[in-house]
């Protein structure tokens, strides 16, 4: 992905001791290459997951639009923004850990993993309180759904929608209760990617304190970098189809 | 040529370098791997082949004979277990033989062992990975060992909603084991695949590999693309079960043909992923026992390529009858029949090989050629399913159920068994009994044949399967009944002929003479290393040539194996 990598080859000796180069690699580029390959065959891999979910939601919003428009009302478009702002941020710190860890500067690369880390928990905490106020709520998956018409008209009070759908509850839509089914398993799927990619992110600090990177080796700092940005890419398609309806 | 290579002198191979059940169950060597690969999932076979003899044998004779049908005298009980168990030996027989052995069989057990080995390097790209993906697939058992504890499961290996959100069987364990087992066969394939891309030694260009790996490539593609759709759904309807969400339940507003819909978008490209590394094998057999190049070798090559993007095009041919629209049936009735070209490519392409060669039928080979007539059986028949207007009624019945056996066991067990039979000495070090070989396979074709034939003849008598018992359908089709008989007679051939096959090869790891390092006179880079290998696979980089070219490989009676001359002489 970048050009420090074409350099690799010829700066590597083979024959000498190198311990984090394994025994069936002939250099560091090779293992690098191989590595950067697997990974995005795995993040195909994680598309696909998702794209499972993507298909529902198409499918459903097509042949019930009602739903969608009635139900998205009473998704927080303030915490989902805010949400959004620090998944970007964290992917910001996060390519700048890879670029750290590739030029050798082991401090800076272990501050923005600390950071990108910090950020990934901002948003699994943002989620929870959000998730929290969907539980008071009654807006739960279709079998739970029953909406508490008390806490739907604070909610009201606090963000009054201009829209045109009203948005009180003798007024749902038939079956509405699918667009929370849909909503908690995409958000509740890219959550536990958030939190797979804490202990990922986690694993490359431990080993950057160690001092495992160099400027030859730093394959897993980039590696979880690159699944970290697809667990953002995910969310930032999230945000607007379920918060953002018109 | 190296000739010391052929000498087992030094003895470190694989095998022997290092000793205890630890240094086996943590190895990150792909041949030790493959080796409890196959260990695993022929234990796994042995469990659902006797499910189903079990299904087999209480579909003997109808329940409630008439008189005239089968006389009152009869060897077995006519009712041996409840419907209810019934239905959960034949889900489980499906499940078992789907996920626990033919989906990794070929990939994961013996092309871990060849595909490095073939291809030239140490081992595969991710060794650690590769383990890992072993150590899933035990998980994924475990959990389908605890459905079976706890009450089995009787929704069929597909797993239908609404009837899987309903039933009181342990759908959520066997549900989490697939899943499991799915993401295992995810992390091969992803293996396979960087390993072709990334370790292939100089000279090893993409037109030089062998064909084997040419198939495990496109398989690979397969389990990496259409896994994680299974994975989805299956955690969908995990969650439907332990939450109700609604998605598949129609109740809520859910739509249960939108399961079949994704259920099928994998495992239909799950089909290829069963049957393209048999072809694989059997174009590797077919050669080597013709000793003769390969003909067409970029057709196959790129033929396992178009069955696997095809394969992508095809799934709703599962559900002519499930209330997909007539639209869609059509354009999927019309995408099916394309699959059919890349396939009667690779069996043309086969029988040209033959052609003019000088075929040895040794045990591999015969299953090399039963896999072709077998094949060509299932694969005609498939003809009949894909086509929209004999598709509806034939849907849900025997003839079903024979087509995909005739592919299924017919195609790719056959083609295991062959390259069970073809790496046996490089993997053991020892050569099996010729004579018992043959007669095993003459055994496991006779009772094949009288098993599954009989079910085509059942199926367009009207037969359905899954039935627990077909005493009215007797009642007016006297013959339906003979037709069960006979194939439960073939299932008890077919169980005795695989058994010998078992026993005889357990045998020669006491009693078979040690196999020289090329028994058969293959071209490919596995016999160049001797039986069986060494740990690292090649003391030198092997030098790579045509995979296919015989010319230099004569047999030497002083070794019993084959020899490679550097010159002309």
């Amino acid at each position: 992905m970048t050009d420090e990598h074409h350099t690799i080859a010829e700066s590597s000796h083979a024959g000498e001791h190198e311990p984090f180069l394994a025994h069936h690699f002939d250099t560091h580029a090779q293992q690098l290459n191989a590595g950067k390959l697997g990974m995005w065959i795995f993040l195909l891999t994680e598309i696909l997951l998702f794209s499972g979910l993507f298909l529902i939601y198409t499918v459903y919003r097509s042949h019930h639009p009602e739903i969608f428009v009635w139900a998205h009302q009473f998704l927080d478009k303030t915490l989902g923004g805010v949400n959004t702002v620090v998944l970007i941020a964290s992917s910001f710190t996060m390519a700048w850990a890879v670029r750290c860890a590739q030029k050798n500067q082991r401090r800076g690369s272990i501050v923005l993993l600390v950071l990108t880390w910090f950020c990934a928990c901002g948003f699994l905490g943002i989620k929870y309180v959000e998730y929290k106020h969907k539980w008071q709520d009654g807006l739960l998956w279709a079998s739970r759904f029953k909406p508490n018409e008390h806490e739907i008209e604070a909610i009201q009070k606090h963000y009054p929608d201009p829209g045109h759908v009203a948005s009180d509850v003798e007024n749902a839509p038939r079956n509405a209760g699918i667009f929370f089914s849909i909503y908690f398993a995409m958000t509740g799927l890219h959550g536990l990617h958030v939190l797979a990619g804490m202990i990922a992110i986690g694993w490359v600090l431990r080993r950057s304190i160690r001092g495992d990177f160099n400027s030859q080796y730093f394959g897993p700092v980039d590696f979880v970098g690159l699944y970290w940005h697809l667990v953002d890419l995910i969310w930032i398609y999230l945000f607007p189809l379920l918060y953002l309806i018109h | 040529m190296a000739e010391t290579a052929y000498t087992t002198a030094d003895n470190d191979s694989y095998l022997t370098h290092d000793r205890g059940v630890l240094s086996w169950l943590f190895s990150l060597d792909h041949k030790r791997i493959g080796v409890m690969y196959l260990v695993s999932i022929l234990t796994a076979f042995l469990l659902g082949g006797t499910f189903s003899t079990l299904v087999r044998m209480e579909l003997m004779y109808p329940n409630k004979p008439a008189e005239s049908v089968v006389a009152e005298k009869t060897l077995i009980p006519r009712e041996i277990f409840s419907k209810d168990n019934y239905n959960k030996f034949f889900t489980t027989h499906g499940a078992v033989m789907i996920f626990l052995f033919i989906i990794p069989g070929i990939p994961a057990a013996l092309g871990n062992f060849v595909l490095p080995i073939m291809l030239g390097a140490k081992d595969v790209a991710f060794p650690r990975l590769n383990l890992f993906s072993l150590w899933l697939w035990w998980s994924g058992c475990v959990f389908f060992l605890l459905t079976l504890l706890f009450g089995g499961l009787d929704t069929g290996w597909t797993f239908y909603t609404p009837y899987s959100t309903s039933t009181e069987t342990r759908v959520v364990p066997a549900v989490v084991g697939a899943f499991i087992l799915g993401f295992s066969s995810i992390f091969t394939g992803l293996n396979f695949i960087v390993t072709i891309h990334t370790l292939r030694p100089p000279g090893m260009t993409w037109f030089k590999m062998p064909l084997f790996l040419w198939s495990l490539y496109a398989t690979a593609l397969i389990q990496v693309l259409a896994t994680p759709v299974l994975g989805i759904t299956l955690m969908l309807l995990g969650v439907e079960r332990v939450l109700s969400i609604g998605i598949f339940d129609p109740k809520l507003g859910g739509d249960p043909v939108l399961f079949q819909h994704f259920f099928w978008f994998y495992s239909h490209p799950a089909v290829y992923i069963m049957i393209l590394p048999g072809m694989g094998i059997i174009s590797e057999l077919i050669s080597v026992f013709s000793h003769k190049h390969i003909f067409g070798y970029r057709f196959i090559a790129y033929s396992s390529v178009a069955i696997a993007l095809l394969g992508f095009l095809v799934w709703g041919h599962h559900m002519f009858t499930s209330g997909q629209s007539a639209m869609a049936s059509m354009i999927f009735s019309a995408l099916t029949f394309s699959v059919s070209i890349p396939s009667a490519i690779k069996v043309f392409n086969w029988l040209a090989t033959m052609y003019k060669g000088s075929i040895s039928l040794q045990t591999p080979m015969c299953y090399g050629l039963m896999f072709i007539f077998l094949f060509g059986i299932g694969g005609l028949t498939g003809l009949f399913l894909g086509a929209l207007a004999t598709n509806v009624p034939l849907h849900n019945t025997y003839f079903v159920v024979a087509h995909f056996h005739y592919v299924m066991f017919g195609g790719t067990m056959v083609a295991f068994l062959g390259g069970i039979h073809y790496w046996w000495p490089k993997i053991t070090g020892r050569m099996f009994s010729e004579f018992w070989g043959r007669l095993a396979a003459l055994i496991v074709f006779t009772g094949f044949n009288l098993t599954f034939f009989p079910q085509f003849l059942m199926g367009t008598h009207g037969m359905p399967r899954r039935y627990y018992d077909y005493s009215s359908l007797a009642l007016e089709h006297p013959e339906i009944a003979t037709y069960n008989f006979l194939s439960s007679i073939g299932s008890l051939i077919l169980a005795v002929g695989l058994i010998l096959i078992l026993i005889y090869l357990l045998a020669s790891l006491f009693n078979g003479r040690p196999a020289p390092a090329n028994p058969w006179g293959g071209a490919t880079l596995e016999w160049q290393c001797s039986s069986p290998p060494p740990y690292y696979n090649f003391k030198s980089p092997p030098t790579v040539d045509d995979p296919y070219d015989f010319t230099n490989i004569h047999y030497d009676p002083e070794i019993r194996g084959y020899i490679k001359t550097t010159d002309n002489s």
